[in-house]
């Protein structure tokens, strides 16, 4: 093989090494670039993440939305999760308080996250927590039970498509977590 | 492209070396036929371990109720299966064409990086040990399916990071092949081979290299993140550090659906080979094939949320993947038409290759239907998960890209070992495959139609009758694959005692440069670059 061919060969891999190094970095840039774009399209758009503050509405009366709640637990987090209804019907523009139980079932204290989602995630602006467990990272003594209230509101300018509005809360295990 | 050799180089100067012997040979060759054989050979072993895989995935599944295996063996098999397959059959099996035949096609001595060369078939090799080696770890081998979606993945045992490194050193090795390809292509063709003057086979293969530079690295990321999300406490696709699954099946599909083509378009390039020989008819539209592959290969990196449509897109998604994913019918469609019109009028034969190419032609149509019903996304509801989309890839996998994997073989074996084969016994090859290919795949469509979800050990009492067909079907295909391995072997030994020439098939001089050396094909060929007329296409 002639110098000159070695050289342009060795020019030509230098080259495609790079592309290759740079779709490697692009792998890792789809990561923020999904979050723009989930917060483009309204879908899984970033959950309200601190409290609000409580402001008055005007109350609809004749309309009833359905707000339906649903507990999980990640596979392996030692807690039982409940709320005290599965549902309730509320008025657009008042507010209500739901109480959600979490019992500690281990013998040692552990640390968890409960990680919210709401359904349709379009209505999700239109649904305001004013308290909350899931703003904070909660901790369990040995066996404790909490009782957690939650209050929200749903905002009277709710389009008239949405009837029904899941609230789901599951509970993920940080207690090993070093970053906490 | 017609083509002069000035000179053969069968009269070997005295310093041009032949092979060297024992099993220093293969380790350390850079010669690109001995590395090309290495990876036929290799990949023609995991065709038949990854196959034993499938017969107990359809042993178990012959009637219902758990009979052979436990669920998360069974699970174990349709991940290994998968990535045995994609990873160690057919992947290198192409790469072992490319090797073998893209410096003959373009008249260059050897690839371009030879070490390199070498290097990338032996991590291959170490990559799927490593792959396989998980089988007999605690916990068992990845059981998550070949697509590794989180969080059912990070369950797995101490396989998890065996098998992400494994990853790793097939992609490196997949990344360092396509560089090899690309610099063969770009800087060693002879003088006069001008890109459009390029076999099919080498410009479907230039193509998918560049697939494979882009795609790998990214798989090779996904997979990282899943690591660093098990050990290292990164919440890239864990929801409760503020990552979202979805995020990884995206990554995934944006590597994965170019992947699929990765293993499609070489079979293109070699149908587009092998059909004009013995139609005897130039390929009709040589630019409109080289056109449509790059078209395709484009379209591969926009479609991927089809994949995913049921994970709750927006509805402004589902409708752009939706069109984005009917546009590749038009390409593909080019294609079948090209070679249905090479075919008309030609004066035909049919020999084993041809067979291959023309079952092929009509059944790889087949799977591309099904992918044309599976891109409308109100259906794909129904067909999401089910033995659809399992009747539907195999489609394009087995009777297209294994099928025209067989054709090459029998196609360019009478030139890789000086012999013929045996006609009858590869007819006979032919038609069991064929056949029995359509009784294990078709009732597929069937089940997945009516429901049966894919990726389980057992299932309802009403889709008893057509996996007892399945299985017997896939049992037949099993078999008969054996047939092969016996003609391999056989012609490697003398075949027929039938002296073949250096064309070999009649007038295929005319369709490629390595039918106009002698047949073997000499350790060393041009060595000296042939002189390549300009004339029309063939």
């Amino acid at each position: 093989m002639s110098e000159e061919l070695k050289q342009k060969n060795a020019k030509l891999v230098k080259k495609l090494v790079i592309v290759a190094l740079l779709m490697f970095g692009f792998g890792y840039a789809l990561v923020p670039l999904y979050d723009v774009l989930c917060n483009l399209t309204g879908q899984n758009a970033k959950l309200q993440e601190s409290a609000e503050a409580e402001q008055k509405f005007v109350v609809d009366e004749n309309r009833e939305v359905i707000v339906e709640f649903v507990t999980s637990v990640n596979e392996s987090t030692p807690l039982d999760f409940r709320v005290e209804t599965s549902s309730i019907k509320v008025h657009p523009g008042q507010y209500y308080t739901v109480n959600f139980y979490a019992k500690n079932h281990r013998a040692t204290p552990i640390k968890a996250q409960a990680i919210p989602s709401i359904t349709p995630g379009l209505a999700e602006e239109f649904f305001k927590k004013i308290q909350c467990f899931c703003f904070s990272l909660q901790t369990f003594e040995a066996h404790e039970e909490k009782t957690m209230p939650v209050r929200f509101v749903v905002n009277p300018k709710l389009p008239e498509r949405y009837k029904t509005i899941t609230l789901s809360y599951t509970f993920f295990d940080l207690t090993n977590n070093t970053e906490n | 492209m017609t083509a002069v050799v000035a000179e053969h180089d069968d009269h070997h100067d005295h310093h041009d070396h032949g092979p060297e012997k024992g099993v220093l040979r293969w380790l350390f060759t850079t010669n690109h036929k001995d590395i090309g054989t290495m990876y036929l050979v290799f990949s023609l072993i995991m065709f038949f371990v990854g196959g034993t895989m499938a017969l107990i995935i359809r042993a178990e599944l012959f009637e219902p109720g758990l009979q052979f295996v436990d669920p998360q063996f069974f699970n174990s098999m349709t991940t290994m299966h998968a990535l045995v397959m994609v990873f160690g059959a057919v992947m290198p099996a192409f790469v072992g064409l490319a090797n073998w035949m893209i410096p003959m096609m373009i008249g260059a001595p050897d690839m371009a990086l030879p070490r390199m060369n070498n290097m990338s078939f032996w991590m291959l090799v170490a990559g799927i040990l490593l792959m396989a080696s998980t089988l007999f770890m605690e916990g068992g081998a990845p059981s998550a399916g070949w697509t590794f979606y989180p969080p059912l993945v990070l369950q797995t045992g101490n396989a998890m990071p065996f098998a992400v490194f494994a990853v790793h050193m097939l992609g490196v090795s997949s990344i360092m092949g396509a560089i090899n390809v690309i610099a063969t292509i770009f800087n060693m063709r002879a003088p006069g081979m001008t890109l459009m003057k390029m076999p099919l086979f080498v410009w479907t293969w230039l193509i998918t290299a560049f697939l494979l530079i882009a795609i790998m690295p990214v798989f090779a990321g996904a997979v990282t993140m899943l690591l660093t999300d098990r050990f290292f406490d990164t919440s890239f696709f864990d929801a409760a550090g503020g990552g979202d699954p979805v995020l990884y099946q995206h990554i995934f599909w944006f590597f994965g659906h170019p992947e699929v083509y990765v293993m499609i378009l070489p079979t293109f390039g070699v149908a587009s080979t092998i059909i004009p020989v013995f139609a005897r008819k130039p390929l009709f539209g040589y630019a409109s094939m080289v056109y449509a592959t790059g078209a395709i290969a484009f379209l591969s990196f926009i479609v991927w949320s089809h994949h995913m449509f049921t994970v709750g897109l927006p509805v402004a998604g589902e409708l752009y993947f939706m069109y984005a994913t009917m546009l590749i019918a038009i390409p593909t469609g080019v294609k079948i038409f090209n070679w249905t019109a090479t075919m008309w009028k030609g004066a035909m034969t049919f020999e084993t290759p041809m067979l291959f190419s023309i079952a092929f032609v009509v059944l790889f149509t087949l799977g591309g239907f099904t992918g044309l019903m599976m891109s409308l996304a109100p259906l794909d509801f129904q067909y999401h998960d089910s033995y659809f989309i399992v009747a539907h890839f195999h489609y394009t996998l087995v009777p297209a890209s294994v099928f025209i994997l067989m054709a090459a073989g029998y196609y360019w074996l009478p030139k890789w070992t000086g012999h013929m084969y045996n006609e009858k016994i590869g007819q006979l090859h032919f038609w069991l495959s064929a056949v029995s290919v359509n009784i294990l795949f078709f009732p597929q469509h069937f089940l997945g139609l009516a429901g049966m979800p894919r990726r389980i050990p057992d299932y309802a009492i009403q889709f008893a009758d057509w996996n007892m067909v399945s299985s017997i079907g896939a049992f037949m295909y099993g078999f008969s694959q054996l047939l092969f391995v016996y003609i391999v072997i056989d012609t490697i030994r003398g075949g027929t005692g039938e002296k073949v020439t250096d064309e070999v098939w009649e007038g295929a001089s005319k369709h490629g440069l390595e039918w106009t050396v002698p047949s073997p094909a000499p350790y060393h060929t041009f060595s000296t670059p042939p002189e390549v007329i300009p004339t029309e296409h063939f």
